[in-house]
């Protein structure tokens, strides 16, 4: 019985950092409504500042200063982001803002080791709590009861803060309607910046306290930033009651999963998740959302098919794409056959997110599913490559469609969150479940079987696949399916009173873009001769995100150019440098800040203002709408 | 002039929604801005205050060009606005609500406390701790006007503010703003109700698709019952 109660303590400890964390997350989505990817990041700068400060800081003063130090200057670091960078980007659609704070994440990875180094740090001890407490023949570290203490000090705190100070009124008006706040004299610029110092202060807190508790690395960040995003999402967004009562739950359920599924613990949180959203779509504490606000900005210039010229010289660069075995080396076409495979992957997610409207930021689960399906058919039942290449695709088909089902219930950044825990609950599978898909160590051993087995054979199979796949999907968006999910995108209200099942059209969208992401990731696996639980991992997901707003959301054809750029890019990254995240994440911001219309919606522009400029008409005639523009 | 406006265009997207609007307010004056449904009458105040960034212009506020402005800063200048969608905080009680309008006093415009507005509209004086969203929409109106008014503002623009409204709420309307008038509030009024407008009114433009089709006192306006029907009856 004690050991249970030990046990409950030490969820309840762990909840208070998980705690700050959330609420910090929640209070800057409240107001900014920036889902704010790199909390984690600020988080684990956090600990290291508080690691090093405590390191040169002695006595008790200089441990507990130290702690509110270091979270007062990464607060600062936030202040600057939220002026240099978020600034930009509020009106921007919230896939944007996702992306650009997780690039911001990537750089700081990469900043944090070039600054600590790699290495594990281990922290000291606060003082005053060095020991523990004996209960009942259980040792309860002290530190973990002042970190039981602490939680509900600071949401009482914070409740104060809301609810007694101008300042709180002002956070929970702009909360419900920003415009209206300004209307009434209010400066919102400082207003943001205030509320985004609070919520990073709050992070870079909660990394602080545990360094007596864990060991500071340069993972920490991801690893809360998933857990955080369950606990706003379970507690609902912009609730700081509901990020408490949150962070206990989840904090429970991973002391007590380990307990009784020691298999299954990661899943255990994931899956209480799915039901809360389920049952409850804007959380325990949330408020239903008024209208989702639309993913893929405006489309003022409506989509048309492809004209016979443009047809083509799309054949054309086909063709010119099939000569590469004629000169180039064995190297060159193993990059051109996972560049083909990428263009597979970004188009299957272009589909669901830009003809679709619904951004997902699990599609990794089934590119990654599509890999598993031919590990288990060709490891286990020991079939041939042709076959399996044919139903291995199924089983990301059968994940979209059960996955999909419970997301498209949901829209906007629920939707985006609720894809990127299924997809957590599939890597945990294939992490966890070691009998079957070997955990860590992957299955290897995929080879193709002798017809495709050259590099060229089989770049010639990727790219064939890939034109395939591309015709195929765009041939959807011009054909009555693709029409009505133009509609729901645009509004399910009026698509929905002209009588087009929304749901069922969006959940037909997701499938086939998943069964699509899963044919390329059946390729994938014969192209590494493995599969390992990354490739259904998070990073993954957010390539492909990139590839797409790389290559513009709005655009027909973009998905394909920007996962050739992204994909060239990333592999020739990586051969030059071992900061290839800071640069990575400095490129994702740099999109995001100064091409939010991606390449081709760039070239688009460009060959618009050149056709207008070209006739020599009235230029009174085309003012007004230049500046409508 | 206590407000110019000049040459005012706006857009929402590729809609060219004003075209070249143009009026006046004097100091203390009350003054209509009539029109249909869609006229541009919302687009207009909208405009004024900075919240459509499509716009182009000049607006003056108390001989300071203020077009280029942010909207807080218009704001803080002394020149309030209510919205016709009355946009009241939900989640904040009568009193969380006003205390966000809140800005220093003025010296050349009437100060508002909170007691002075709970005498103004004592219905609100009655519920100090209900929350917005539980009120009615008469007394929604109430609130979204007080609010505006811990502003001290010196010009309040009022977007129909007897939009859906019980013929008794009117009445208490009018008055709150035949006593904001006295206090020495300038007041642009938005309206379709010809007979509401008059009660306050001391001068009236009319807009139609857009563009200013009329300007003249309600005299006037009587005087050219062409004009009424053509442009405001239904």
């Amino acid at each position: 019985m004690a050991f249970y109660v030990v046990q409950f303590l030490t969820g309840l400890a762990s909840a208070a950092s998980l705690f700050l964390v959330a609420s910090g997350l929640s209070i800057i989505f409240g107001v900014t409504r920036i889902v704010n990817f790199a909390h984690g990041a600020f988080y684990m700068i956090g600990a290291y500042v508080a690691f090093t400060l405590t390191e040169r800081l002695s006595g008790a003063f200089g441990f507990w200063g130290s702690i509110v130090l270091a979270a007062l200057a990464v607060a600062l670091i936030g202040v600057i982001v939220e002026m240099v960078l978020l600034r930009r980007i509020y009106h921007a659609p919230e896939l944007f803002q996702l992306l650009a704070t997780f690039g911001l994440t990537l750089m700081v990875e990469d900043l944090v080791v070039l600054i600590w180094g790699p290495d594990d740090l281990v922290g000291r001890r606060a003082p005053g709590f060095k020991g523990a407490i004996d209960f009942f023949g259980q040792n309860i570290p002290s530190y973990d009861l002042f970190l039981i203490v602490l939680g509900p000090v600071v949401l009482g705190i914070l409740w104060l803060l809301f609810q007694r100070t101008r300042w709180g009124v002002l956070v929970r008006a702009a909360t419900q309607d920003r415009d209206m706040v300004a209307a009434l004299g209010v400066n919102q610029k400082w207003l943001f910046t205030s509320v985004f110092a609070v919520g990073v202060f709050l992070a870079a807190l909660g990394g602080a306290l545990q360094i007596p508790r864990d060991a500071v690395h340069h993972a920490m960040d991801l690893r809360i930033i998933v857990e955080v995003f369950v606990v706003v999402v379970i507690g609902g967004l912009g609730s700081i009651v509901g990020a408490f009562v949150a962070a206990v739950l989840v904090s429970e359920l991973n002391a007590f999963g380990i307990l009784i599924f020691p298999k299954i613990s990661i899943i255990l949180v994931f899956l209480v998740m799915a039901v809360v959203l389920i049952v409850r779509p804007w959380g325990l504490f949330g408020k239903p959302e008024a209208a989702a606000r639309k993913t893929p900005g405006l489309t003022v210039n409506p989509w048309r098919p492809l004209t016979s010229n443009e047809r083509l010289a799309s054949l054309a660069a086909l063709a010119i794409a099939a000569t590469l075995p004629l000169f180039a080396g064995n190297y060159a076409l193993t990059v051109g056959s996972e560049i083909a495979i990428f263009v597979i992957f970004a188009v299957s997610l272009h589909f669901l997110m830009s003809v679709g409207g619904l951004a997902s930021f699990g599609h990794a689960a089934y590119f990654g599913l599509g890999a598993y399906g031919i590990a288990f058919l060709a490891k286990m039942a020991g079939l041939p490559m042709i076959v399996c290449l044919l139903l291995g695709p199924l089983l990301g088909c059968l994940g979209a469609a059960v996955f999909g089902f419970f997301a498209v219930q949901l829209s906007g950044v629920y939707f985006a969150m609720l894809t990127l825990a299924f997809a957590q609950i599939v890597w945990s599978i294939a992490f966890q479940w070691v009998n079957v898909t070997g955990g860590d160590n992957g299955i290897l051993g995929l080879w193709p079987s002798s017809w495709a087995a050259s590099p060229s054979h089989f770049y010639w199979l990727a790219l064939g696949v890939a034109a395939l796949v591309t015709i195929a999907l765009r041939a959807m968006v011009f054909s009555p399916f693709g029409y009505a999910l133009r509609a729901t995108r645009d509004s399910v209200l009026r698509s929905e009173a002209i009588g087009i099942n929304a749901k069922r059209i969006q959940w037909t969208a997701f499938v086939i873009a998943g069964t699509t992401a899963g044919i390329g990731g059946a390729l994938f696996a014969y192209l590494k001769g493995s599969v390992f639980p990354d490739n259904l991992g998070i990073s993954l997901s957010v390539d492909a995100l990139v590839m797409v707003l790389l290559g513009g959301v709005e655009t027909v054809s973009g998905a394909v150019i920007g996962a050739i750029v992204y994909k060239a890019l990333n592999i020739w990254l990586v051969s030059q440098t071992d900061l290839s995240k800071l640069v990575l994440g400095g490129f994702i911001m740099l999109i995001v800040v100064v091409f939010p219309k991606g390449i081709v919606g760039m070239l688009e522009m460009l060959a618009q203002r050149r056709r207008k400029s070209s006739p020599p008409g009235s230029p009174l005639l085309a003012k007004p709408i230049e500046s409508a523009e | 002039m206590k407000l110019t406006v000049q040459d005012l265009n706006s857009h929402y997207g590729p809609a060219h929604i004003l075209f070249d609007i143009g009026f006046e307010v004097g100091e203390g004056e009350v003054v209509a801005l009539l029109g249909r449904n869609g006229a541009g009458k919302s687009t207009t105040f909208r405009s004024i205050v900075g919240l459509v960034a499509q716009r182009s212009g000049r607006i003056m506020f108390e001989g300071k060009d203020v077009s280029a402005k942010p909207t807080h800063e218009i704001v803080r200048e002394g020149l309030g606005y209510v919205p016709e969608e009355r946009r009241i905080f939900t989640d904040l009680t009568v009193e969380e609500n006003l205390e966000v309008g809140r800005q220093p006093k003025r010296p050349n415009a009437p100060h508002w406390t909170r007691e002075k507005l709970f005498a103004l509209f004592p219905n609100l004086g009655e519920m100090k701790n209900r929350p917005g969203g539980r009120m009615s929409g008469g007394e929604q109106q109430m609130l979204t006007i007080a609010r505006t008014l811990m502003g001290n503002p010196s010009l309040v623009l009022l977007d129909e503010p007897s939009e859906g409204l019980s013929p008794k709420i009117v009445e208490q309307m009018v008055d709150a703003i035949l006593t904001m008038k006295k206090e020495g509030v300038s007041i642009v009024v938005s309206e379709q109700n010809l007979h509401f407008a008059r009660l306050i009114s001391d001068r009236a433009y009319i807009i139609e698709r857009g563009r200013i089709c009329f300007g003249g006192t309600m005299a006037e306006l009587d005087a050219r019952p062409d004009i009424r029907d053509a442009h405001l009856s239904l």
